[in-house]
């Protein structure tokens, strides 16, 4: 079977769309989200969506099915929250461990189901790392420019957690995503590598996509996206995007400038447009496409997809519209200054 | 200063990227380091064991200062900012760890990378923990063995971080050109092979010692250097090249020409081998060119160890210039000039010596007086304008330079009108000026500094400008606006309530069929408000104008008839896209229902609490207060900002570009001051009074007032309604108060100061001279004065009146930073920002019977310099800004006020979170 690599160097890969979006769908009430296990909780867990690989596993193993049915190469475990800061806001700190591997799990059947059905074309798991609901660059009072909520060694040993929790569970990819802080990010690298060291394994390959929020072309943390490039290239990443906060047309710039420095593979997976006054994402699957094979087109981009608002249409009509054009080749990396 | 990867770098071949070994930093900006780069720049001055000052700040606990040192450094040209904090007083992780979290909140700063310096790993370490951008580590090195080198080496690689290795081994440091390569060599192979470090993020740091000591093993060590440098260049291609270059001169210390001339020739011959980054002072290097030729070979025979005597002679050079002092002698050369000469000389140098003489010299010889105007005069201060333009001017400048050209206008003017008569009387005709200009500071305000210095600024440019002064209704402006049928209204104003009249004003322009633009400034005005507030309100061009320089682009463009309809255009459209953005824009800030963020006072637990009674309670009057007592409690830093210099005092009187001309204003504002002080222009009148109070409800303190008859007066305070993190508090003023039910009788003080008595015959006698310049000096320094008075009041409460602070030792500086115990918040500012209170703390110290400070409509107090405020002694207080408030708290605060829920939004506006 071919390697994640190898497929990368042929063809634009396709990763999948947005998970809370196909959630909400389901329509899920605090009694669904509880489950048997959690039904005498003694907080209400509703929103918890990371918390639904352990209540209601055939949900999240349906809408990974539909991104696979759709096209997806890479699929996303649901553990963008499942790190013991971000779940201390429903006290379920002890079960962050879990919740990776279970998610894991859930997203490794799906993808070899996809993989056994069609051998040429290998689906990948890619372990979510979202960027915590905590900063190391930024202080949550403005009285207080200084104060930090929370240390690099506390965001590192919940990242730790996170990256165990996902390899034991079996996913071939780390992902780190929706970087607004490229402190966070660097903890999580910084983890990433003590594990694998820790384990005397090689390290999985990382992708890290960053966010940039609005047309300041910075991120929230205030950096330039050279300078967010530069802070985390010491990862050796596979692919190095951006996602979130933008729709296409408006990450476009960004995109193109990336793909002008990054040494390594480029990524974008953007949201649906920008939100409409009600908070709804409207770009429909076609206009979507359509961006994104403009961006195939200039040779920005080796792996796109979705992020917030799109859905297995969105990444059905990516795929088809990406299908016939080239990676954009790697950059040669020479060795000498002149 | 950042660069970004250009076409060159990636299209060699096409289609295919190529992607060079540069070392890559960064801060919130790249640092991309190429060859064709120059030499990098490493600030040095944020390091305690390099700088005394810094040193101080940090182990004072001064970290907002210790950030303006870095700032400095920043401005001055360093491009990656060098932080140490290794000192034996210090917990040098602790501070390394607050110094770089404070300076991740300024973003004027660190937009460039860091390189964090110490000799204790752990420093290091806790310093990588706290910067995103790439770093660099300074240093590591073979000192304590391979083994931990190798460790200390996969912990900043871990991090991302570049490192500076030095050139050590196990048995030390490498001092000769052998040692210094083959150390090198031997830590880069390590690096590479067994850590997989990239070359390019490894920085080499062979050694500088200090040459010309005296002794003549040193004398050699500057050719090391240079040599070894060039040989590791040879060797490691990709590898930078880094030192401390003020080692080289050390022997030479408290000598700086001699020093920088080292520096600079030293770096000349470094730079050519290969060094291309260094840890300087940025601000303090000469160029090499342009070094004393006597001592550039001196410098340079000692560098390149090329004579056996370099050292003796260099000394003896250094103690020639040891001895010169310097000799400023008043240059009058320009006397031999032109009139025309003469007069451009006075003006751009605001010399009022010899205008009235050189001015009626220029009449006689010009055919009519207007001439002088429209030539001479004019052709000066067109080069002021420029130089003001290309900010090779200040603003000190500008309005001594129209003290000028007022008095030089003044000689003029009865020759003019004796000939406009002539010439009315000859065809009937009629004179039209190049614009005229009404300027006024709206209803209720009396705050007039900066409508003033718009009103010189202006006048200098050749507009006529009907100031209408302060305190001026819409329908008045409006009249004299249509009767002397000008070409611009503009409208100042400083306190929050001004913002409401600025758009009434505008409604009754639209209303009034008024076609003339309208310009909004002062302090609270702000381009967004006039966006969203005032420009909708009149079609026919409201614009913002931040400062005094851009009044003048503003008004010609607004003058010219084929720039006009374009320049509104363009305005229109970019208001209506802030207007739209500030509509659009969702809350990010969370905010809490009020009910909740009471639950979160800021002390819950009164059972230890024990205040300490005043010792003199009730109401005490201070007339004609002593000046020269008041004037050493002056802080400078507000009055330079009020002439638009903007810096910290005192070091903006040694900045390099402002520092001279900030340096002659206060020189000028301390002769104004001895003469205030010694010949009573002003007087000073305060009032304080110290009352028992207790909270009676959440946000209510109830105060025993001793006007007879007045019984409870019941303060209303506002709390902050912002999410904040767990734990911390959402304040309100009343935190501070003992509540009734915790059954301990609190106290609590109130006070009004002016020190702008007498100030009006003084401003008039001003006028009458033509001498803006005295008299915006004069209201700048009331200001100062009356902040001065309410600090010294304040200290005086603390110590003698109240007596709770009766040991407290602190000099003016620490007065400044407010470290003293208890504060004075003032009602209209940040804490309680609703000014309406001020009627309560009026009638409490029936302030305007005891000083004469009268509060107008708008609760501005007249005159100008005047301050008020409450006093709370609780050492828990502190100042706050409120933020923005909710619904529910505005109409409990209705409620409470007695108010419709209109009248609070009015009067609690500007801190609404809402959209009316």
């Amino acid at each position: 079977m071919k390697s994640l690599s190898q497929c990368a160097a042929e063809r634009i890969l396709i990763i999948d769309g947005a998970m809370g979006t196909m959630i909400q769908r389901y329509k899920l009430e605090e009694a669904d989200y509880r489950g048997e296990r959690f039904k005498d909780y003694h907080l209400d867990v509703k929103g918890n969506n990371d918390l639904l690989c352990l209540t209601q596993p055939h949900i999240i193993e349906a809408i990974h099915k539909e991104y696979l049915e759709a096209g997806a190469d890479i699929i996303e475990t649901n553990t963008f929250s499942s790190t013991t800061i971000a779940m201390a806001d429903y006290d379920m700190q002890s079960l962050a461990y879990e919740l990776n591997v279970a998610a894991a799990r859930i997203a490794r059947k799906a993808a070899d189901e996809y993989t056994a059905k069609n051998p040429d074309k290998p689906r990948f798991v890619a372990g979510a790392i979202g960027p915590l609901n905590k900063t190391l660059s930024l202080s949550p009072d403005v009285n207080n420019p200084g104060f930090r909520s929370v240390t690099f060694d506390e965001v590192v040993d919940a990242y730790y957690e996170q990256i165990k929790g996902l390899h034991e569970g079996g996913v071939d990819i780390l992902l780190i995503e929706t970087i607004f802080d490229t402190l966070n990010s660097k903890a999580a690298i910084f983890a990433t590598k003590k594990y694998f060291r820790d384990i005397a394994r090689p390290e999985l390959p990382v992708m890290i996509s960053g966010t940039i929020t609005d047309a300041s072309g910075r991120t929230l943390s205030g950096q330039t996206l050279e300078a967010f490039y530069i802070s985390v290239m010491h990862a050796r990443p596979f692919s190095v995007g951006l996602n979130c906060a933008l729709g296409g047309e408006q990450m476009r710039p960004y995109i193109s400038e990336l793909s002008q420095i990054a040494a390594c593979n480029v990524s974008c997976y953007p949201n649906a447009g920008l939100p409409n006054a009600f908070g709804e994402y409207d770009e429909t699957p076609d206009h979507t496409a359509h961006i994104i094979e403009d961006f195939a087109r200039e040779g920005f981009v080796n792996i796109v997809g979705g992020c917030c608002g799109t859905t297995p249409d969105h990444i059905r009509h990516i795929a088809d519209h990406v299908k016939k054009l080239p990676p954009r080749p790697l950059p040669v990396q020479v060795e000498e200054l002149a | 200063m950042s660069e970004t990867i250009t076409s060159a770098d990636t299209l060699q071949a096409p289609g295919i990227k190529v992607i060079k070994p540069f070392l890559r930093l960064s801060g919130l900006e790249p640092l991309v380091v190429r060859p064709e780069t120059n030499f990098i720049n490493i600030g040095e001055r944020t390091n305690v064991t390099g700088s005394k000052k810094f040193a101080r700040l940090i182990r004072e606990g001064l970290y907002e200062e210790a950030l303006s040192v870095a700032r400095q450094q920043v401005e001055n040209g360093a491009q990656v900012l060098d932080v140490n904090m290794d000192d034996a007083l210090l917990d040098g992780e602790k501070a390394m760890t607050t110094f770089l979290n404070l300076l991740a909140a300024e973003p004027d700063i660190s937009r460039i990378p860091v390189m964090i310096d110490s000799s204790k790993f752990s420093i290091i370490e806790a310093g990588l923990k706290c910067l995103q951008g790439k770093c660099i580590v300074n240093s590591i090195s073979l000192k304590e063995g391979e083994a931990k080198f190798i460790e200390q080496a996969q912990i900043c690689k871990a991090f991302g971080a570049a490192v500076v290795v030095m050139a050590f081994d196990e048995y030390g440091q490498a001092d000769t050109e052998e040692k210094k390569v083959s150390f090198c060599h031997r830590s880069y192979k390590i690096l590479t092979e067994k850590v997989g470090f990239d070359p390019q993020d490894i920085i080499f740091d062979p050694n500088i010692f200090a040459i010309a000591t005296g002794i003549e093993e040193h004398n050699n060590y500057a050719v090391d250097f240079i040599n070894a440098t060039r040989r590791i260049k040879e060797l490691m291609p990709l590898t930078s090249i880094s030192g401390g270059v003020s080692n080289i001169s050390f022997s030479f210390r408290g000598n700086d020409l001699v020093r920088e001339a080292m520096h600079s020739a030293f770096l000349f011959y470094a730079i050519k081998a290969g060094m291309n980054m260094g840890i300087v002072n940025a601000g303090m290097l000469q160029i090499y060119d342009e070094i004393e030729p006597e001592l550039r070979e001196l410098c340079d025979d000692a560098i390149l160890n090329r004579r056996e005597d370099a050292t003796e002679r260099l000394i003896a050079f250094a103690e020639t210039v040891k001895s010169k002092g310097k000799v400023i002698e008043k240059d009058e050369t320009w006397r031999q000039g032109t009139v025309e000469e003469r007069l451009s000389h006075a003006l751009v140098n605001g010399i009022t010596d010899y205008i009235e003489a050189d001015t009626e010299e220029a009449r006689q010889k010009y055919p009519r007086p207007l001439d002088v105007i429209e030539g001479p005069l004019m052709a000066g201060m067109n080069i002021v304008g420029d130089l003001f333009g290309s900010g090779k001017m200040f603003l000190p400048q500008v309005v001594k330079s129209a003290r000028v050209m007022k008095k030089s206008v003044a000689v003029l003017t009865p020759f003019i009108e004796e000939e406009k008569q002539k010439l009315v009387e000859l065809n009937g005709g009629v004179v039209k000026s190049a614009g005229k200009i009404l300027l006024a500071t709206v209803k209720g305000d009396v705050h007039d500094i900066g409508k003033n210095i718009v009103g010189v600024v202006l006048g200098c440019n050749g507009y006529d400008i009907i100031d209408m002064g302060v305190m001026v209704p819409a329908e008045k402006i409006l009249q004299t606006a249509r009767q002397e049928q000008v070409d611009i209204i503009g409208l100042s104003g400083l306190i929050t309530p001004s913002l409401d009249e600025m758009v009434n004003v505008a409604r009754e322009m639209k209303r009034q069929h008024f076609e003339v633009p309208l310009i909004i400034g002062g302090a609270t005005t702000s381009r967004t408000h006039t966006a969203v507030k005032i420009a909708p309100e009149y079609e026919h061009g409201v614009i913002h104008v931040l400062d005094a320089s851009r009044s003048v682009t503003v008004t010609s463009s607004l003058l010219n008839k084929a720039l006009k309809k374009t320049f509104l255009d363009d305005m229109k459209i970019e208001y209506q896209k802030l207007n739209e953005n500030f509509r659009n824009k969702k809350p990010v800030k969370q905010y809490l229902p009020i009910a909740e963020a009471r639950q979160h006072k800021a002390i819950t637990d009164w059972s230890n609490y024990k205040p300490v009674v005043p010792k003199k309670l009730g109401v005490q009057v201070f007339q004609h207060y002593n000046l020269a007592e008041i004037a050493e409690f002056i802080d400078w830093q507000p009055f330079f900002i009020s002439w638009e210099l903007h810096g910290k005092f005192p070091q903006i009187l040694t900045d390099e570009i402002v520092g001279q001309e900030a340096s002659r204003l206060f020189e000028d504002a301390k002769a104004m001051l001895k003469r205030i002080v010694d010949e009573k222009w002003l007087t000073a009148n305060g009032v304080i009074g110290l009352f028992p109070a207790n909270r009676s409800a959440d946000d209510t303190i109830s105060v025993l007032s001793p006007r007879p008859g007045a019984g409870t007066v019941h303060l209303e305070c506002l709390r902050q309604q912002i999410k904040k993190a767990p734990g911390q508090p959402n304040l309100s003023l009343a935190d501070f108060i003992a509540p009734a039910e915790a059954g301990i009788q609190d106290y609590m003080g109130a006070f009004a100061v002016t020190t702008g008595g007498d100030i009006e015959k003084w401003l008039e006698k001003f006028k009458a001279d033509h001498d803006d310049y005295s008299s915006i000096m004069l209201k700048a320094l009331a200001d100062r004065l009356v902040e001065a008075f309410a600090e010294l009041m304040h200290k005086r409460v603390r110590q003698e009146f109240w007596g709770y602070a009766t040991d407290e030792r602190l000099d003016n500086n620490a007065l400044i930073r407010e470290e003293y115990s208890g504060i004075r918040p003032a009602p209209g500012y940040p804490a309680c920002p609703e000014h309406t209170e001020k009627y309560k703390l009026f009638d409490m110290l029936d302030a305007t019977e005891n000083t004469g400070i009268i509060l107008t409509e708008s609760l501005a107090m007249y005159p100008a310099s005047s301050v008020s405020g409450w006093y709370f002694a609780n050492p828990e207080a502190k100042y706050f800004g409120l933020g923005k408030i909710e619904k529910d708290q505005v109409e409990d605060y209705a409620a409470r006020k007695g108010w419709t829920i209109e009248e609070a939004e009015k009067w609690l506006r500007p801190v609404l979170e809402y959209d009316m």
